[in-house]
């Protein structure tokens, strides 16, 4: 079937959700903006106990449990990022629950190390996980990465420096949670060398070396992690022991968390999108200014052109978003869309937001407004979780069955 | 619940839908490009499938329900075929389908059945005016009330078959509303003019309709006294035009991806390249998401959700754009081959011109 009713579990949520990005988020975006290092635990500790109560521990959805019926819990996830960014997009990646590395976990871990790992988020206090690829000389090449990790009887001895963590402070300082950090176990085999390993907070030899300064989404710590001589237990590598032989299914253990994580990203992304979308509309109502639906091109204004095209633009992104997150609850394979869809709302925000600026003119470009704060958070969009031009790549692989070496 | 997946029903549709778009649309769009004409067989065979008679109840002759999803599911395949033809197909469907969504009882089970039964006949819709700013919501044809019926007058272009029509359905300015009148070919005052000369769908005949003093009794009028909204007819209008282009542009960027794979240059395939590579990637991720804005349209349209129309309408907006540019990319992809008419892509980048036009020509 075709299907596009809302059901009414993530109606309830959305409802919910909403008056959390109302009411909690934006009253305190612009001070979150301007005091950058600043963390919003009002904010932390609301959703901490507000996910305890309804059972949502991590970015692990609906995973392991039978239930009847459809699975909902990706649609729910996007949903709730597509929300919470709409409130703010830099706070909202302070939710705790483990964001990326918990998604990591999920993606490659084995049962018990979900087990093991994943019981933290549901706890008394608020935890943060992180998680880490990027070095200081590779980013979207992650098959160059040189953190290494040595095998030393029944413990892995990790050496590297990761950049741009996403909530590495909080993940590592600022509460107990873990960092899943990428590393080689034989430089020379590229991909096949590669493993993701939890590296716990407070394990000797795990260092938090910078706090970054950004353009936008400051409420959001990026770190950058230093691991010298860093032991963890032999269990810390993620996935089952067959990983261990030299097979690139550590590799692919990343690229299925992409599959999990682009749409959510892009979902955010999205979130941001429609709150520029919204207040642009909200003040052009204030100044009188009528939307017109239903007219050819050459009887729109500018103005209505514009709006009509954005609209256009963020909800066919939306809906990509949508069926690639019905995918994943489908358990189908969805490398091709989720991909689709970060590109697609990787260009929406950017563009949306683009507009917005421009068309408010003075209004948008000051800060009295937060127009201009959404269009700074909108461009992180492009870069993270894949760069714009690597999703276009994945993208492009797919349609034309071509491996790494016919395209790169 | 959100779902993605047409029914079982849905599938055995579009499935023939599909062979017949392989088999007998594709093969026959070039020449009849290059001739003008459609062959009459070809029409038929694609009338046979059936999608507009499953769309009408069996009180009418049909033998189904009306869905605008399965109309749309079944129009991107036809798209796919060849727009002219997939025009020609669905022509009678401008016809049927406002007197279906609008129609008093009187005129669906009256005006309905020689339509659907036994073979494709040209009942069309007249709607499209020749003026650079024409807007279906302030027509240049227009309808004046007098004792017991409407005269109507005015200039009607882009009419599918008008020299062969048996019936129109016309689309005039009553009062500063827009309502549809159904006249049948030989009324008086009615007279099918030249030949429109188009860029694209050349294979499929349209002509201007002029209209001069054309008297018609009350029950001409669509939906009776009461008339009716015409929102939603134009709304499905827009879908159905939209799910022809994202057809139509999945077939240009299918025919550029494959052709990349093969052409070489400077010692690779150009799809290794990244600049075509990453047309191809947009091509695909811009179809996709316009075709899943046009579904979800049709379903709201399906489900009388409020803002079907505009939600149509932003659809209708994205199809026009993303099949321009999908068209045009697939020339841009095969280089000075795309410019030869040897190659479908031209062909394709004509027709596309034509959807941000042609929405009166389709309904789903
Ligand atoms: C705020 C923030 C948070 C982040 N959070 C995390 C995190 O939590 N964990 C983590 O591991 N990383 C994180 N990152 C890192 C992010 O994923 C990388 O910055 C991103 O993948 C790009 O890598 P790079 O910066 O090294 O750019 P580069 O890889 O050097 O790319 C530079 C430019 O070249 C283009 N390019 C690169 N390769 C190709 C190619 N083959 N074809 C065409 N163009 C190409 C890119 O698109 C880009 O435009 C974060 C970054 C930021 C800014």
């Amino acid at each position: 079937m075709i299907d596009f009713e809302m059901p009414n579990s993530i109606r309830k949520l959305v409802t919910m959700l909403d008056t959390v990005a109302e009411n909690m988020m934006r009253p305190v975006s612009r001070h979150f903006d301007e005091n950058e290092h600043e963390i919003p635990w009002d904010y932390i500790n609301f959703m901490h106990q507000a996910m305890r109560a309804t059972g949502a521990g991590s970015l692990a959805p609906d995973e392991g449990k039978k239930r009847e019926g459809p699975r909902t819990g990706y649609q729910k996830l996007a949903f709730m990022l597509e929300v919470l960014s709409w409130g703010d997009a830099g706070i909202y990646l302070d939710t705790p629950g483990g964001g990326l590395g918990a998604a990591a976990v999920e993606a490659a871990g084995t049962d018990e190390q979900k087990a093991k790992f994943l019981e933290r988020f549901t706890g008394e206090t608020p935890i943060f996980a992180a998680m880490a690829m990027t070095e200081p000389h590779c980013g979207s090449d992650t098959a160059k990465i040189r953190a290494t990790a040595v095998r030393d009887g029944d413990e892995w001895v990790l050496n590297g420096e990761k950049i741009f963590v996403t909530a590495g402070h909080k993940s590592l300082i600022d509460t107990e949670g873990f960092v899943v950090v990428w590393a080689t176990i034989d430089p020379s085999a590229g991909r096949a060398g590669m493993r993701s390993f939890v590296v716990e907070a407070g394990t000797p030899g795990c260092t938090v070396t910078k706090l970054e300064e950004k353009l936008g989404i400051r409420a959001s710590d990026t770190v950058s992690v230093v691991l010298q001589d860093c032991r963890v237990p032999f269990e810390n590598l993620l996935g089952s022991p067959e990983v261990q032989k030299k097979t690139t299914k550590g590799f692919k253990g990343a690229m299925a968390t992409f599959d999990a994580t682009r749409p959510l990203i892009a979902a955010s992304a999205l979130g941001v999108a429609r709150a520029a979308l919204e207040t642009l509309k909200e003040k052009l109502e204030e100044q009188g200014v009528e939307i017109r639906y239903g007219l050819p091109r050459s009887r729109m204004t500018n103005i209505e052109r514009e709006i009509v095209d954005m609209e256009a633009m963020l909800r066919s992104g939306w809906l990509l978003v949508l069926k690639a997150v019905w995918l994943l609850d489908e358990r189908k394979s969805n490398t091709l869309e989720s991909s689709m869809s970060k590109v697609r709302a990787g260009d929406v925000v950017t563009k949306v937001t683009q507009r917005a600026l421009q068309l408010l003119g003075p209004l948008g470009f000051s800060r009295d407004m937060l127009i201009e704060k959404w269009f700074r958070d909108a461009k992180i969009n492009d870069i993270f979780e894949g760069t714009g031009q690597i999703n276009r790549m994945v993208v492009a692989r797919r349609i034309l069955g071509y491996t790494r070496r016919e395209l790169s | 619940m959100y779902a993605f997946e047409p029914t079982e029903e849905q599938r055995m549709l579009v499935d023939a839908v599909k062979r017949y778009a392989v088999n007998d649309l594709r093969p026959a769009a070039r020449e009849a490009d290059e001739t003008g004409e459609l062959p009459q067989d070809l029409i038929e065979k694609g009338w046979e499938l059936g999608v507009l008679q499953a769309s009408i109840p069996e009180d009418y002759g049909g033998f189904g329900e009306h869905s605008a999803v399965t109309g749309v599911l079944a129009a991107e395949e036809l798209g796919w075929g060849d727009l002219a033809g997939g025009l020609a197909v669905m022509a009678p469907s401008t016809y049927a389908l406002p007197i279906l969504l609008a129609g008093t009882d009187e005129q669906k089970s009256e005006l309905l059945p020689p339509v659907i039964e036994a073979e494709w006949k040209p009942y069309v819709a007249a709607l499209i005016e020749p003026s650079f700013d024409f807007y279906v919501g302030e027509l240049g044809t227009t309808a004046v009330s007098k004792k017991g019926g409407y005269v109507l007058n005015g200039t009607k272009a882009y009419v599918p078959y008008a020299d062969k029509a048996q019936a129109f359905l016309v689309y005039a300015n009553l009062d500063g509303k827009t309502q549809a009148f159904i006249i049948p070919a030989d009324t008086k005052g009615l007279t099918v003019g030249e030949r429109d000369l188009l860029m694209g769908i050349r294979g499929l005949p349209t002509f201007k309709l002029t209209l001069e003093d054309v008297n018609l009794p009350a029950e001409a009028r669509l939906g009776g006294d009461e008339g009716h909204e015409s929102e939603l007819i134009i709304a499905s209008s827009y879908v159905a035009i939209s799910a022809l282009g994202i057809g139509m542009s999945r077939a240009a960027y299918e025919y550029a991806m494959e052709y990349a794979k093969e052409r070489e240059a400077f010692d690779v395939p150009i799809a290794q390249k990244q600049s075509i590579a990453f047309m191809l990637a947009e091509m695909a991720t811009d179809i996709e998401s316009v075709r899943l804005l046009v579904w979800e349209a049709a379903w709201k349209l399906d489900n009388g959700k409020e803002d079907a129309f505009k939600t149509a309408y932003l659809a209708f907006n994205a199809a026009s754009d993303t099949t321009m540019m999908v068209t045009d990319r697939a020339v841009q992809v095969l280089g000075g081959h795309g410019y030869i008419r040897e190659h479908p892509v031209e062909m394709w980048m004509r027709n596309g011109g034509g959807i941000p036009t042609l929405s009166s020509l389709a309904m789903a």
